[in-house]
C-alpha cells in the first residue's frame, strides 16, 4: 500500500487536468463544492452523492462518560454528528483495489 | 441534497461554466477521492473531513440462516472522519 495523503491541491490539479479550467478556478470550485456540502449539512440536510456515498447529520443525546485515564464522571452533551455512509461502488473499488 | 442539485447550484454560481463542465469537475472530484482510496491512500480535506481506508481482519463468521462457519477474508473498507470546522459548525460554534 502507498499510504499517500491526497488534499484539496490534488483534487483542484485532477479539476485542472481533466477540465481545463484555470489553476485559480479549479481550485475555486473544489472549495465551493465543499461549501455547498457543508451547508447543506450544517441545515440538517442529507446530502445523497450517487455512487459515492451518503452524509447524514445524527443527533446523539447526552450522555454521562467517562474519563479512561482517571475514571472520572463527565457529562456529554447532546449534540450533532455526521457519519458517512459509503455506496457500494466504492465499498467495492475499496476492496478490489486493496487486496494484496 | 443529491449530486444533480449539487451540480445545479455550482452551475448557476458560474454562469461562464457550461452544466456539462460543471458535471465534469463535480464527477472528477468524487471519482479522484475514490480513487485515492482504492489505492489504499487517504484525502485530507482540512475543516471538511478525511477519508481513509480500514482494515478488516479475517474472521470466522456465521451463516445467520443456518449457523454455519463461515471464513471472511481480510478487507478493506472506506472511512470519513469529520474534520474539526464542520463538527463545530455542526453543533452551531
Amino acid at each position: 500500500m502507498s499510504e499517500k495523503t491526497l488534499t484539496r491541491m490534488d483534487l483542484s490539479e485532477a479539476v485542472f487536468r481533466e477540465v481545463g479550467l484555470s489553476r485559480n478556478d479549479s481550485s475555486q470550485l473544489v472549495e465551493s463544492v465543499l461549501a455547498h456540502m457543508s451547508d447543506a449539512l450544517v441545515e440538517g440536510e442529507q446530502v445523497k452523492i450517487s455512487s459515492f456515498g451518503t452524509f447524514s447529520v445524527r443527533d446523539k443525546a447526552a450522555r454521562v462518560g467517562r474519563n479512561p485515564k482517571t475514571g472520572e464522571e463527565v457529562p456529554i452533551n447532546p449534540r450533532r454528528v455526521l457519519t458517512f455512509r459509503p455506496s457500494h461502488q466504492m465499498k467495492d473499488r475499496v476492496v478490489a483495489g486493496n487486496k494484496r | 441534497m443529491i449530486r444533480s442539485e449539487l451540480i445545479l447550484k455550482l452551475a448557476e454560481e458560474n454562469p461562464h461554466l457550461y452544466q456539462r463542465d460543471v458535471e465534469r469537475i463535480v464527477n472528477t472530484i468524487f471519482d479522484e477521492i475514490t480513487d485515492a482510496m482504492s489505492r489504499g491512500d487517504r484525502v485530507e480535506l482540512r475543516g471538511f473531513g478525511a477519508f481513509s481506508v480500514k482494515k478488516r481482519d479475517a474472521r470466522m463468521g456465521r451463516n445467520p440462516r443456518t449457523g454455519e462457519s463461515v471464513k471472511v477474508e481480510e478487507k478493506h473498507v472506506p472511512f470519513f472522519k469529520t474534520g474539526k470546522l464542520l463538527r463545530d459548525r455542526l453543533n452551531g460554534k
